[in-house]
């Protein structure tokens, strides 16, 4: 099995997020899979940033915890990172920018920036002859790496694709007389079948594809990190797609209330954010949950409170999800393990959202949101819309139409406004069938129980655990993005003799009515979460009366990993 | 025209006898009926507060949400829909202190959404307290010693913004109300209508007494073009207080300016499943 991991680190502005997404695309273009996590500091410039890129021949979805190979873009990221290295990695540094010698470490001096200048056309081109270092020191094929260049950089015209060209084989090519044989890495010779369909994508592009092709159509939002990618990648597509509207919103209340008008006047619409942002859009999630609204608000988690860690990763906002916003009413929060179901995530949320006529939260993290992910494809079928009870027509003979009429599963016929020549009245205060205000006890009754009513329908329908079944005497249950590194912590246990499985929740409430039944069959139950106050672990409590056993828990804002797991577990 | 009956609701009216709601809800009904624009064709948004109840008072379409939201909401129901009138509907507390925010952002966009304000410098539905356009000294519940802010002038704030159409109606002035709604709705882009507005409940300063001898009409003499002088106009707030079309500009409506929209309304187009494979092919 290929497990390796590269390490491109230097100061922000270096374009580590550059020679990363040439490498993974690359890799992924040869049938490798990778796993890309972006550790960011908050600023564009002068920052130190890291991108780990681990590459594997099967799924990967987590960070190693050592690395193979070190890309260092200056001098401080020797420093910072050789200390992160197996012992025989290796550190590619600019040997001529940066003299530097240590008899401890596998250096590996290469004129970077020399080369930049020599065959491409200025020093910034240093990156692309780093991303030619590595492709010899792992006996990659160079021409898939110069197809991808060509492609990245199509938009810049002829002169830079080929200067990134050239730049790229400077540097392989220096690397091959250089440091031939003395690489202990040249693990990828093995040239792989290509593969024809298979996808590289962030969680942010995952999210907002999966919502385009789920017939997306306006999307209002606020700038906040880690979600901002997902609103640029829609305003992006606003020409490219026959019926889409992104609007920047002035806050995310309005960003929300637009969505709000824009679904109750019969278009799929979301808005997404960070924490902070939905806490000013949480009275206006109650009013979509109030006037029956189909919204779908997608969350990227960042560490609170407050401003927190603004461009590292936490799944502390789980009940908040859950319980933000005034008042009782139905809603339903996925939360997607990778990229791949970040796809089917969103058309999940859009349908149960139309299907309920209630807000459909989608949560996601930095880690999931910022990484890059290689996966095999996109299955359409899996992505059918199912508006619900939006009608094209309405018949007189049912009399004058009621937004809020009655039905036994809560559940009332909509028109979009202007379609037909009914006329619909949508309300935030306690109403009546048509829709006006009321101060009735027998409507409220009725109106409360009608609402709350489409949680029992969502429940029976919600997405069971996926379990990969390793031995049953400990289940390690997570939700969202620590997936993968649940996954790979079972493995590791198994090593060590404890039968362990991982049980992966995509939807996290309402839970599958068999989780309790499910998760029985296990010795112990240990939750493994992104958050200091085990959140999953309360609502597993409290929405399936499953007392966990044990919890390990991260909360310093750095992406969960197998070896963090496993040792925790074993200090439990 | 249209005969105005055509706009009766059977809700009922939860206004206090005597407010000047029902002539704004006169005006509003006769400036539909005379643009011939059906119910169904007309979308109210609408926030919380005496003002806001008021499309429950007329068959319409309505999205009666928070406090302050109706112009953010107003504006994604225009963006997905701009074949429908939409029209927002709120009172000064509503649209000038908890949606100050998105009255500014409202006018810097221009959507084609009409924006009545019911302004009586008092808030009503919570019984009596000081409100943005209160006047300094205004002794309320929440301010005993009398209001020690100075009041915001919004058409003036609606001129800085160069909103496409500010105006300013009387409520104690139903016929001449109807027309300035009526030339609002026809306004491509954002148009504001400020209503002065008795309470005769809670306020019993800014009475329709004391209106009626300030207010006069703005005649040939103004040019609602001039923004100097519609500055001026705006500002002007005292002894004398002009009714009227203070402003407007041709500036194009944010739905005229979007590409995506020139092929129809965007709830009325085609999602185009077909490009799904096209838009996967970049992550190839």
């Amino acid at each position: 099995m290929i497990d390796l991991t590269i390490i491109i680190a230097g100061a922000a502005g270096q374009g580590m997020q550059t020679i990363s997404f040439i490498l993974s695309k690359a890799l992924t273009r040869q049938g490798y899979y990778v796993y890309c996590y972006q550790d960011l500091m908050s600023r564009v410039r002068g920052g130190h940033n890291v991108t780990a890129i681990r590459i594997s021949d099967r799924a990967v979805g987590s960070s190693a915890e050592k690395a193979n190979i070190l890309i260092a873009l200056d001098r401080e990221s020797i420093d910072l990172h050789a200390g992160g290295l197996v012992a025989d990695g290796v550190i590619v540094f600019d040997g001529g920018r940066t003299p530097y010698a240590n008899a401890a470490l596998n250096l590996f001096p290469a004129p970077l920036e020399r080369l930049a200048v020599e065959h491409g056309q200025n020093k910034q081109m240093a990156n692309t002859v780093a991303c030619g270092v590595a492709c010899s020191l792992l006996s990659y094929d160079v021409d898939v790496l110069a197809d991808t260049l060509g492609e990245i950089f199509a938009a810049k015209g002829d002169p830079v694709v080929e200067a990134n060209i050239r730049a790229a084989r400077a540097g392989f090519e220096f690397a091959e007389q250089e440091f031939k044989g003395v690489c202990p890495y040249c693990t990828l010779h093995e040239k792989r079948a290509k593969p024809e369909r298979r996808l590289l994508m962030t969680g942010s592009e995952a999210a907002a594809y999966g919502a385009l092709v789920s017939g997306l159509k306006f999307l209002s939002a606020y700038p906040m990190s880690p979600a901002t990618a997902i609103m640029e990648y829609l305003a992006a597509k606003q020409d490219e797609v026959p019926a889409l509207v992104v609007e920047q919103a002035e806050d995310e209340i309005a960003a929300i209330n637009m969505a709000i008008g824009a679904a109750a006047a019969g278009v799929r619409a979301m808005t997404s954010t960070s924490g902070g942002g939905f806490a000013l859009m949480t009275e206006a999630l109650s009013l979509a949950g109030m006037a029956e609204v189909p919204l779908v608000v997608y969350i990227a988690q960042r560490p609170g409170p407050a401003t927190g860690f603004p461009t590292r990763t936490e799944q502390g906002d789980l009940l908040f999800a859950l319980y933000g916003g005034h008042g009782e009413f139905a809603r339903a929060i996925l939360a997607p393990g990778d990229a791949e179901e970040a796809v089917y995530a969103m058309g999940r949320a859009f349908n149960l959202a139309d299907r309920y006529q209630t807000p459909a939260i989608v949560l996601g993290d930095q880690d999931l949101n910022d990484s890059h992910w290689t996966f095999d494809n996109v299955d359409f079928d899996k992505l059918t819309i199912d508006r619900g009870r939006l009608l094209g027509s309405w018949d007189k003979a049912d009399g004058e139409y009621r937004r809020y009429h009655p039905s036994a599963d809560g559940i009332s016929p909509r028109l979009a406004p202007g379609a037909t020549d009914e006329v619909q009245y949508w309300d935030s205060d306690e109403h009546s069938e048509q829709g006006h205000i009321t101060e009735s006890a027998a409507l409220r009754r009725q109106m409360v129980a009608k609402r709350l009513h489409k949680l029992k329908g969502m429940a029976l329908e919600s997405l069971p655990p996926v379990v990969l079944d390793k031995g049953d005497d400990v289940a390690l249950v997570g939700f969202g993005s620590s997936k993968w590194a649940v996954r790979e912590a079972v493995e590791a246990l198994a090593s060590q003799g404890v039968k362990a499985s991982a049980v992966h929740f995509a939807q996290p409430y309402p839970l599958n009515p068999e989780t309790a039944a499910l998760l029985g069959e296990f010795l112990r139950v240990v939750v493994v979460e992104q958050n200091a106050t085990g959140q999953f672990a309360k609502l597993l409590l409290t929405e399936a009366g499953v007392k966990a056993h044990g919890s390990i828990l991260r909360f310093d804002g750095r992406p969960l990993t197998a070896k963090y797991i496993v040792d925790s577990y074993n200090s439990l | 025209m249209l005969d105005v009956k055509l706009f009766d609701s059977t809700d009922e009216v939860a206004w206090c006898p005597g407010c000047y709601n029902f002539a704004i809800l006169r005006a509003v009904k006769q400036a539909l009926a005379s643009l011939d624009i059906q119910p169904h064709q007309v979308m109210f948004s609408s926030g919380i507060g005496q003002a806001a109840k008021l499309p429950h008072y007329l068959k319409c379409n309505l999205f009666n949400g928070l406090h302050g939201r109706t112009l953010p909401v107003a504006t994604g129901i225009k963006l997905a829909n701009h074949a429908l009138h939409v029209i927002a509907e709120g009172g000064d507390g509503d649209g000038y202190a908890e949606g100050g925010n998105h009255f500014v952002h409202a006018m810097r966009r221009n959507p084609g959404v009409t924006y009545l304000v019911h302004d009586n410098q008092i808030y009503g539905l919570t019984k009596g307290q000081t409100s943005p356009t209160s006047e300094p000294g205004f002794v309320t519940a929440t301010t005993p010693f009398g209001n020690f802010n100075f009041p915001e002038h919004p058409l003036a704030v609606a001129v800085a913004c160069d909103c496409s159409f500010v105006a300013r109606g009387f409520a104690g002035d139903a016929e001449r109300l109807a027309e300035l709604i009526a030339q609002a709705i026809s306004h491509p882009g954002f148009a504001l209508v400020d209503i002065l507005q008795p309470c005769v409940t809670f306020n019993k300063v800014n009475t329709y007494q004391w209106y009626k001898q300030r207010v006069y009409a703005l005649d040939q003499t103004h040019d609602p073009r001039d923004r100097g002088a519609a500055f001026a106009k705006a500002t002007e707030w005292g002894d004398r207080i002009p009714l009227g079309v203070i402003y407007r500009n041709d500036r194009p409506p944010l739905e005229s300016l979007l590409p995506q929209l020139k092929h129809g309304a965007l709830a009325a187009q085609d999602i185009g499943a077909d490009r799904r494979e096209d838009l996967i092919a970049n992550f190839r």
